[in-house]
């Protein structure tokens, strides 16, 4: 049986030491038929697919397989302390000012969608990327990939919404490029925007700076955006159909860095949705977390849609809500704040930062059991049975 | 959608646990059949309303899981066929054969396609006429009707580049087959909610009269499992053993009748082979004779299933059966992860290992 597991093995399955593991490097040695036997603990077998060769499409989910593929291939060769803090911008001093700089691709299909399009959302996604690091965003740049046959007037619509949403954040788009590709090597089009923001406050937002005893609030309810676009993807009319949330919050951001100094983390829950992000900023401050299932805001509509295709809420990604981790003090001001501006009318506290259980988030379910929030694993898929 | 929100009050959840702890006989093990089950009790965390002496043990009832190694094998050796499309759903793509799995192969570029209903495979076949669309098909009682609906209708619109690898598998020989397992000591049965729309209460009648054992049919949000296993636990402390049907709105006594006679007319009950309970006799659903054509296994008579043996570490057989928990495992949730998959009960979402690695708190010390 051992021979089996040598030669064929599963995916190059190996034995090696459990402290080498995350390294994966270090001193492996053949597996031996009686370190099985013996249940000797100090050897494991290595994750296979921790040596999967191809790209899957659960790589570009923004879950674990992302962070895995950030922690192999390209934190490793672009090392430097901005990057590594991994952050969704970097912010940092230049000639005297405080710079946020950040950039996002979109691929969404299809291109339009109740309550905005991938136009809207290139503008959105990268100006609230700016906001989380509590930056004014300023200048935009946009780079277009199209495929031979799009329609122009199709262009022409994504262009105009463009406009109006930088309108609307206030920045402008001053430089940009276009590539078109062959009929088939794309989905009509695939959008790039960087952008860069200046940084006014003191603040120093990071997804480190969280600390037990901390507030968790969010900006409104959850997973508007995903189950709008899954909506429209598979052809799921409803009586009020639901709308994409995307929208800037740069301006609900500066709302909330006037009302409290005391803000520590913002991020906007997008790919891999309010779980991951909760769970990124665990671990990159140490800390534990503890969530009320009831107080966590999540429309009907939405509900019944993820119940219908067996998703999960906290996992499907938002385009205009964002996660704030806020020292408990300054918790109800920070909500009065929100709840004043028309982006933030919904906010609400959904859980504490602990110093239990470090890295990990549970939730109080809605029944009164517990249960662990954890990050989202590969791509969300249906349910079969 | 409506009609969540009442069946997930903790207040009324806080009564049934308070109940349950007054009733308990003693020390009492009661399975629950489906996976969509295992997940709910993990995902709604209903273990800390269980009374101490109460154990879910976890059924066959995740059709992923139950599929063999072999299985899997055969699916990605007909994936390999430059003709092939291979159409499945999405769980079914990361499970793990002896050397891949048809994530990987898709990766590697195979023709491999995830589809959420098997009217999408047929439509892949009829957009593809040069291609050969095999749909690997798994699921009880629940999902075969809605497969037999899609070869009839193929059979109907003459589409002959449509095939289905039929692995179809039957409720009640599997529950049968963990009473007869030695290694198990189960004191009662939640039964599955969906299968039971199509099959109907009257199915488990032998386990009533041949184990004298209750079984209770469950819905699937929080307050329904929480009641259900109530349900049983009264049973038990009367020394009654009935079926009850918790699921009243769903199903009835005997079923649906047009589904099962979409069954029947499609397929023939069959001798399959279970991850973790072997070969078990007339468990399984084979296509019948007249809808030949429309067999993959026929079609493509080289690609068989050969025997393949699990990891050596991994214990899904075990799990699968009832006989152990995935926490039991020495790989659980370190070798084996949703990510990196040593066996199908961590990759499915109905597998009980993956519902206690994404939700249980066990791992976690002062979880609240």
């Amino acid at each position: 049986m051992f021979e089996w597991l040598v030669s064929t093995t599963w995916q190059d399955a190996l034995f090696i030491p459990a402290a080498a593991l995350p390294a994966g490097k270090a001193a492996i040695l053949p597996p031996s038929k009686d370190r099985l036997a013996q249940n000797d603990p100090t050897w494991v077998l290595a994750p296979p697919a921790m040596r999967s060769k191809e790209i899957q499409l659960g790589h570009g989910s923004g879950g674990r397989l992302t962070a895995e593929l950030m922690q192999r291939v390209f934190l490793p060769a672009y090392s430097n302390p901005l990057l590594a803090i991994l952050n969704d911008q970097a912010v940092f001093s230049l000639d005297g000012g405080r710079l946020a700089f950040t950039t996002d691709t979109f691929v969404v299909k299809p291109l339009f969608f109740p309550g905005g399009d991938i136009g809207k959302l290139a503008v959105n996604g990268t100006v609230n990327d700016l906001a989380m690091g509590g930056a004014r965003p300023r200048y935009l740049s946009a780079s277009f990939v199209l495929e031979e046959g799009l329609p122009i007037d199709e262009l022409k619509r994504v262009v105009a919404s463009m406009a109006e949403a930088a309108g609307q954040a206030e920045v402008e788009i001053v430089t940009g490029d276009t590539k078109v590709v062959e009929r088939g090597h794309g989905d009509g089009i695939y959008i790039n925007t960087a952008g860069v923001g200046v940084v006014e406050h003191a603040c120093c937002l990071s997804a480190n700076q969280a600390q037990a005893g901390d507030t968790i609030i969010v900006s409104g309810p959850l997973g508007d955006h995903g189950m709008a676009v899954m909506a429209r993807r598979e052809g799921l009319e409803f009586d009020a159909p639901i709308e994409s949330d995307t929208q800037p919050l740069h301006d609900l951001v500066a709302t909330m860095l006037a009302a409290v100094d005391g803000l520590r983390c913002l991020r906007d829950p997008t790919r891999g949705g309010l779980a991951t992000t909760l769970n990124e900023i665990a671990e990159s401050s140490g800390v534990g977390m503890v969530l009320d299932e009831r107080a966590i805001p999540v429309r009907p509509a939405v509900a019944g849609l993820c119940e219908l295709l067996g998703l999960d809420p906290f996992y499907v990604p938002c385009e205009g809500r964002l996660v704030a981790i806020v020292r408990a003090s300054d918790t109800d001001a920070v909500l009065e704040a929100m709840r004043a501006h028309p982006r933030g009318e919904q906010a609400i506290a959904i859980g504490q930062v602990v110093a239990d259980h470090p890295s990990t988030v549970v939730m109080k379910t809605c029944v009164g059991g517990t249960r662990i929030v954890d990050v989202l694993s590969g791509e969300q898929l249906p349910r079969i049975c | 959608m409506r009609y969540i929100d009442e069946f997930r009050r903790d207040k009324v959840a806080r009564a049934i646990a308070a109940e349950m702890a007054e009733v308990i006989p003693g020390p009492t093990q009661v399975m629950e059949v489906c996976g969509g089950h295992t997940h709910a009790i993990f995902k709604y965390g209903l273990n800390d309303l269980f009374p101490p002496q109460l154990t879910a043990l976890h059924g066959p009832g995740c059709p992923v899981c139950v599929t063999p190694m072999g299985k899997i094998d055969q699916a990605i050796a007909l994936a390999r066929r430059p003709e092939v499309t291979l159409a499945s759903y999405g769980d079914m793509l990361r499970v793990p054969g002896s050397q891949s799995s048809l994530l990987v192969e898709k990766a590697r570029g195979a023709d491999v396609r995830i589809v959420y209903s098997p009217l999408d495979a047929l439509r892949l076949a009829r957009e593809r006429p040069d291609r050969e669309v095999v749909f690997f098909a798994i699921g009880f009682e629940t999902t075969a009707p809605a497969n037999a609906m899609a070869l009839l209708r193929a059979h109907r619109q003459q589409i002959p580049n449509f095939t289905l690898v039929s692995n179809h598998v039957l409720v009640a020989p599997a529950m049968k087959a963990v009473l007869e397992a030695p290694d198990v000591n189960i004191d009662g049965f939640v039964g599955p909610g969906h299968v039971s729309t199509i099959i109907g209460t009257g199915a488990y009648e032998f386990i009533v009269r041949d184990y004298g054992l209750p079984v209770v049919v469950s819905g699937f949000e929080p307050l329904d499992l929480l009641q259900s296993f109530l349900m049983v636990l009264r049973q038990l402390s009367d020394g009654r053993a009935e079926i009850e049907n918790q699921y009243t709105r769903a199903v009835r006594q005997d079923g649906n009748r047009h589904a099962l006679d979409v069954l029947g007319e499609v397929f023939q009950p069959c001798d399959l082979e279970w991850r973790g309970l072997g070969w078990i006799p007339r468990s399984g659903l084979q296509i019948r004779e007249k809808y030949a054509n429309y067999d993959a296994e026929r079609r493509f008579a080289d690609v068989t299933a050969l025997p393949a043996v699990d990891h050596p570490a991994c214990i899904c057989g075990d799990v699968l059966r009832g006989a152990r928990q995935p926490h039991d495992c020495k790989v659980f949730g370190t070798a084996c992860t949703p990510e990196t998959p040593l066996g199908a009960c961590m990759v499915s979402s109905e597998g009980a290992c993956a519902a206690e690695y994404r939700y249980g708190t066990g791992r976690v010390p002062n979880p609240i």
